[in-house]
């Protein structure tokens, strides 16, 4: 099993929700651009959007274009299927990823296209854009080389 | 810092003003065995049978005091004939107002609004498997940034933090290991149990592994059933068939740093390996006037074992990161310095969203537990963790 390399997650989500604060980030996922929001007054970074700053109360915001670098923050291995859908999607990585070119802010993603073995907490990973079969991308990351 | 001594004078404090004077609670079914009984069935039975343990009657009810949502008052009252009620309120979030709906029900007593209020909680799991809830929410803007991830139950996203525990203090498998093991001691000798069959290392390993550092015996069962716990104020529980479990403290809230949690997960790195009850339990032990060393046994709430170990931390029991190590060195055992779960709680005994762990501290307090913990006094309860509000009760004999 600890050979094994990562799947992409099981698609459960049909659509992707939006409203006015997320809407932009998957607009820009479909670009395969990874952008994430910034308070234009205090600069903080926020995930997921929400219509506040928390920190200055700030309506404002940037969209600013993050890097592909990430680091895993941590991690689990899925693999057993406990719901129809997800048989042919083990194992997959459920992960969390820090930016460090977004403030550290975090996603939670997934880890794919690694061997399993070869995950830990704080190994460097980088994007990989998942267009799926649902018709929106998913930003991923595999584990750098 | 909450400021209520003043002279000596409690003020805006519920510390000691009432008790849980009855408990009640349907037998534990295996998920989906409580059918054909329906949901709102289970919950009046179990009010029933805790009017009954403390000798009074659906009449006698004013209030009801829920968590999660809660139950359809009305409903109630016309299925039980409780003629009157004027009080009907809800802890909001899920799971992690089990223990603090007993605050809200004392909150009203001690405000005058009610004088005998039932506290609830029931779950049944036929069609819908908690374990698998996670994927069952319905897709909002906020819910696609952690299901397109795959994470499809809240095992699965507790495993992230259980990773996070591991690495920063070395937490092991083993650790997490000790709670199950505990656990399921604890539930083979209590009749009520679901799981009665007792557990060794091997079987723990040998297990299949769900959402890696969580395997199968780190998970709660899913089950079905349902608990009521009836609360009036200290002076009528004088007069009651049972000996008053007197209610020091039940908090609820939590921190924006913990906030909705396994729904964010960009909690700061000095909580995110956390249960996040920090200020839930200063809260408590500052209402109660108590410190953790009092303590005589805890009934965390254990959907994931890999929780209790970050709440033995959170409560105070021992210094953070030091969990593991504390159960290792059998302090959460029966005859321990602080015996946890005592009834075999969520993971062996019955998953009754929380209500559980407030049934076993009330036994404990009567002296009338399946593993009792000689002259227990105090007692702790936790609701959660999850997102906030989670939630804490304190009684004593």
């Amino acid at each position: 099993m600890t050979d094994s390399i990562a799947k992409y997650p099981p698609l459960l989500v049909e659509t992707i929700d939006t409203n006015t604060w997320t809407a932009p980030f998957w607009e820009a996922t479909a670009r395969h651009e990874l952008a994430i929001p910034r308070c234009r007054d205090c600069g903080r970074y926020r995930m997921p959007p929400t219509p506040f700053c928390p920190g200055c109360q700030s309506q404002a915001i940037d969209w600013v274009p993050t890097g592909d670098d990430g680091v895993v923050y941590s991690f689990t291995l899925v693999t057993r299927s406990i719901i129809p859908g997800m048989e042919d999607s083990v194992p997959y990585v459920p992960a969390i990823i820090e930016l460090p070119g977004a403030g550290g802010v975090r996603l939670i993603t997934n880890i794919v296209e690694s061997s399993l073995s070869d995950i830990s907490v704080g190994a460097a990973c980088n994007l990989v854009w998942h267009d799926t079969a649902n018709g929106y991308t998913l930003p991923l990351y595999r584990l750098s080389t | 810092m909450v400021g209520n001594h003043h002279g000596g004078i409690m003020t805006g404090s519920i510390r000691d003003q009432t008790a849980i004077v009855g408990i009640g609670s349907t037998p534990y079914y295996k998920r989906g065995r409580s059918e054909p009984q329906t949901l709102d069935e289970l919950v009046c039975k179990s009010i029933l049978a805790a009017l009954d343990d403390a000798g009074l009657k659906p009449a006698d009810v004013d209030g009801f005091a829920y968590f999660a949502g809660g139950f359809d008052t009305g409903l109630i009252m016309e299925t039980l004939g409780i003629p009157e009620v004027r009080f009907s309120a809800s802890l909001t979030g899920s799971g992690g107002g089990s223990a603090g709906c007993v605050g809200l029900a004392s909150a009203a007593v001690v405000s005058g609004m009610a004088k005998t209020v039932v506290c609830v909680g029931a779950n049944q799991q036929g069609t819908q498997r908690y374990g698998a809830i996670t994927s069952s929410y319905p897709a909002t803007p906020e819910n696609v940034f952690f299901a397109t991830a795959g994470l499809v139950g809240p095992g699965h996203m507790f495993a992230l933090l259980a990773r996070r525990h591991m690495h920063l203090f070395g937490t092991t498998r083993d650790h997490f290991a000790e709670i199950a093991l505990s656990a399921r001691a604890n539930a083979v000798n209590n009749p009520e149990a679901i799981m009665s069959a007792p557990m060794t290392r091997e079987d723990y390993f040998d297990a299949p592994m769900i959402a890696d550092p969580h395997c199968r015996y780190d998970f709660c069962l899913e089950s079905d059933g349902a608990i009521a716990a009836i609360v009036t104020s200290a002076d009528r529980a004088k007069d009651l068939r049972q000996p008053p479990a007197y209610v020091m403290a039940s908090t609820h809230g939590g921190e924006q740093a913990w906030g909705r949690s396994i729904y964010w997960m960009n909690m700061p790195d000095e909580y995110f390996a956390s249960s996040g009850h920090q200020s839930v339990a200063r809260d408590m032990y500052e209402t109660a006037g108590i410190a953790p060393k009092d303590v005589d046994c805890a009934q965390f709430y254990d959907h994931f074992t890999s929780q209790v170990i970050m709440q033995i931390e959170d409560y105070g029991f021992c210094p953070r990161g030091e969990g593991g190590p504390f159960v290792a060195d059998g302090n959460i055992r029966i005859d321990g310095s602080l015996p946890i779960n005592t009834d075999g709680g969520q993971l062996s005994a019955g998953y009754v969203w929380g209500m559980t762990h407030v049934r076993e501290a009330v036994e404990q307090v009567r002296g009338t537990a399946a593993n009792q913990v000689p002259n227990a006094a105090i007692a702790l309860a936790t609701g959660g963790p999850s997102n906030l509000p989670i939630s804490a009760l304190l009684v004593r004999r």
